[in-house]
């Protein structure tokens, strides 16, 4: 599903390099994780991917069924199945929920070359996907993510997966800001979407996600790199141990 | 030439035609804005009210034409319910308009003004008073030599809105119009405008709100490419009355909307709002707005947002006074502009004047381009950047399109402004 191969990445206009050669393969179907310690490159690791300005690819590849990521635009990425989840949801006033819910699922369908959803079958759709997550219909009608809390922007994020239906999906620190209770419902949203031909990467600090999203592989990510890959075993071994240890071996 | 003598040789070649004809009431009144215009002298571009607006072409004594613009068959407000008065080129056209009956309001056009005496001593009346304190002798000018316009009288719930459209067919017309508008206290009455009117359109709208009355008013600038306007909207407002006014502007060489507020009873209100959107380096839209708080206890509001592109320029100048004694004033001014290039400019002057001690008066003023987090969000969930620009334009507009109370009317011009966004995306 996606394969990443000595990828090394820049911040632009600056000489820091933050990406110094990521390997990582997610098979179709399997969910991996990524922890590490702050400024280790998780989530510039998911902005590159995603296609976020203020990066600079300086060597390696990263493809999502053997399609070439970086050459595209992010909304050639999201149709062609990439989706992040982001770790700050970004507010839009004056747009409503729903409007761009709408325009992001028949865009992706227009560059598909499928044809668009029924604003009647978008809606049954909609209100099924938000009542499981319990997103009510005010939340729907008001401005994308405008005075949402920290757990309601993130719900909205797994709505917009739900809705968008992405074969390669990122969590970017999905699990910040939020309780125990909106932990478990977000985690419940995105394990009613594991299947055979849908693969995530789930981004963390703590290994307490992971206990309501069961990886199959966790891998260590520190100093733009990926150190050591194992079985959800590894995430127990950070959370008694933290990441001392591991940085000790990898030097 | 000196600059006295230019602004006086201009002044004088456009007072050299002559008054329109009219009964004497009418007549006295016209002189009266003629003589106010030969004592103030036309606007040049070094008086401080006109230093980011050059008014040559405005005042020049011929108008530039205007190529006509080809709209499609549906012109703005046509699926709102309203009674439909035209003027094609500036002259009211009664085969293309509705019967002017509805209840709760009169309607007598300026040119049959025999009818309408209780415009005597109206008309003309309220632009005077906004010649204090700054002089505005292209609203003079406009009084003096517009021969048609209409007078509506209100004396009860006006049972339906009234639209005026302004429609062109002769590429060179130089059009004044004059309205008036009486809300006895009490009524209400909803009057939409539409059009781009004339190469060179000026008009002029009288509004006397009186206690309790609520006026609405939303109107819809034309797109013709070339077309100038200067428009004054002059208005008294009473206690516990509303005055509410919106206009969206789309292209046009020149646009300068002058809106001078009064409010002089207790407890009323005054909003003014704005959307505007140009690109390219010949549109240049001014507004212009004065209000003065005279009266304790009321509250206003100026929003105007401005969507610029390739060289286009936005002009903001929105004064408020508040009088010695209008306590409890509320008074709130934003005006903010969307660059979507480096060409563009925006230019603004907020201007406080506070003689009482008790208010709460707020201004700002911004100036930025498209949030890049926000694109980049939209862009990350499949919405291509051209539909991602013009949401988040769209998005930017929508607090100056909130202060349209009328739904159905704020869905019309949210409507017309996606679509020019769509016509203009890159």
């Amino acid at each position: 599903m996606l394969e990443i191969k000595g990828l090394t990445v820049d911040l632009q206009d600056e000489d820091k390099s933050i990406l110094k050669g990521v390997d990582l393969t997610v098979p179709a179907g399997e969910v991996h994780a990524i922890m590490g310690p702050n400024g280790s490159g998780k989530s510039t690791l998911s902005y590159v991917l995603s296609g976020k300005d203020g990066y600079a690819v300086t060597g390696g590849t990263a493809t999502l069924n053997g399609i070439d990521l970086l050459e595209m635009e992010p909304e050639e990425r999201a149709a062609a199945g990439l989706f992040l989840a982001f770790q700050y949801p970004v507010e839009i006033p004056g747009v409503g929920n729903m409007t761009f819910l709408r325009t992001a699922v028949n865009a992706q369908r227009k560059a598909r070359g499928e044809d668009e959803l029924s604003a009647g079958d978008f809606l049954k759709s909609v209100r099924a996907k938000a009542k499981d997550l319990q997103i009510d219909a005010d939340m729907l009608k008001r401005p994308v993510n405008v005075g949402f809390s920290g757990g309601e922007k993130k719900r909205n994020e797994i709505l917009q997966m739900a809705m968008l239906e992405p074969k390669m999906c990122i969590l970017d620190e999905t699990d910040s800001g939020l309780d125990v209770d909106a932990m478990k419902l977000v985690a419940d949203g995105v394990n009613a979407l594991r299947s055979e031909g849908r693969s995530f990467l789930v981004i963390t600090h703590y290994q307490r996600l992971l206990d309501h999203i069961k990886p199959d592989v966790v891998h260590i990510m520190a100093h733009g790199r990926i150190i050591k890959s194992g079985g959800p075993e590894l995430a127990l071994e950070v959370e008694n141990n933290g990441y001392a240890d591991l940085l000790a071996e990898e030097a | 030439m000196a600059l006295d003598q230019r602004r006086t040789v201009a002044t004088d070649a456009r007072l050299a035609a002559s008054l329109p004809a009219g009964p004497a009431w009418l007549t006295t009144a016209r002189q009266a804005a003629a003589d106010r215009v030969a004592a103030m002298g036309l606007p040049v571009r070094r008086d401080e009210y006109w230093r980011y607006t050059d008014p040559t072409t405005l005042v020049a004594r011929d108008a530039v034409p205007a190529d006509l613009l080809a709209v499609g068959d549906d012109p703005e407000f046509s699926g709102i319910d309203a009674v439909c008065l035209v003027f094609v080129d500036g002259v009211f056209d009664a085969t293309q308009s509705d019967d002017p009956k509805l209840a709760g309001a009169t309607v007598t056009r300026l040119a049959d003004a025999q009818d309408a005496a209780w415009a005597d001593g109206l008309l003309g009346q309220l632009e005077a008073r906004g010649q204090t304190p700054v002089a505005r002798p292209l609203a003079a000018l406009t009084t003096a030599m517009a021969a048609d316009g209409v007078l509506i009288h209100v004396t009860g719930q006006a049972g339906r809105a009234i639209h005026l459209r302004y429609d062109r067919r002769d590429a060179a017309a130089d059009v004044a119009l004059h309205h008036v508008v009486k809300l006895e206290a009490g009524t209400t009455l909803t009057l939409l405008e539409s059009g781009a009117g004339a190469a060179r359109f000026a008009s002029n709208m009288e509004v006397d709100v009186a206690d309790g009355a609520t006026f609405h008013h939303v109107r819809a600038q034309g797109r013709d490419h070339g077309r100038r306007m200067n428009t004054h909207t002059f208005t008294r407002i009473g206690a516990d009355a509303t005055f509410k006014s919106f206009t969206l502007s789309v292209n046009g060489a020149l646009t300068r909307n002058d809106c001078i507020m009064e409010i002089m009873g207790d407890h009323a209100t005054a909003h003014v709002a704005g959307a505007s959107v140009g690109d390219g380096d010949a549109f240049h839209h001014d507004d212009t707005i004065f209000i003065t708080h005279d009266a304790v206890g009321c509250e206003s509001r100026q929003v105007f947002k401005k969507v610029l592109r390739n060289g286009a320029v936005g002009v903001f100048q929105g004064k408020i006074l508040v009088k010695h004694g209008a306590q409890k004033t509320d008074g709130y001014q934003i005006s903010q502009s969307l660059l979507l290039d480096g060409d563009s400019q925006f230019l603004a002057k907020p201007e406080l004047e506070i003689y009482a001690d008790d208010v709460a008066c707020s201004h700002g003023s911004t100036s930025g381009a498209i949030d890049e987090d926000a694109l980049f969000y939209l862009r990350s969930r499949g919405v291509p950047h051209r539909t991602a620009t013009t949401l988040l334009t769209l998005s930017f507009l929508a607090e100056a399109l909130q202060e349209i109370a009328d739904e159905a009317l704020a869905d019309d011009l949210r409507d017309r402004l996606a679509g020019w966004l769509d016509r203009h995306a890159h």
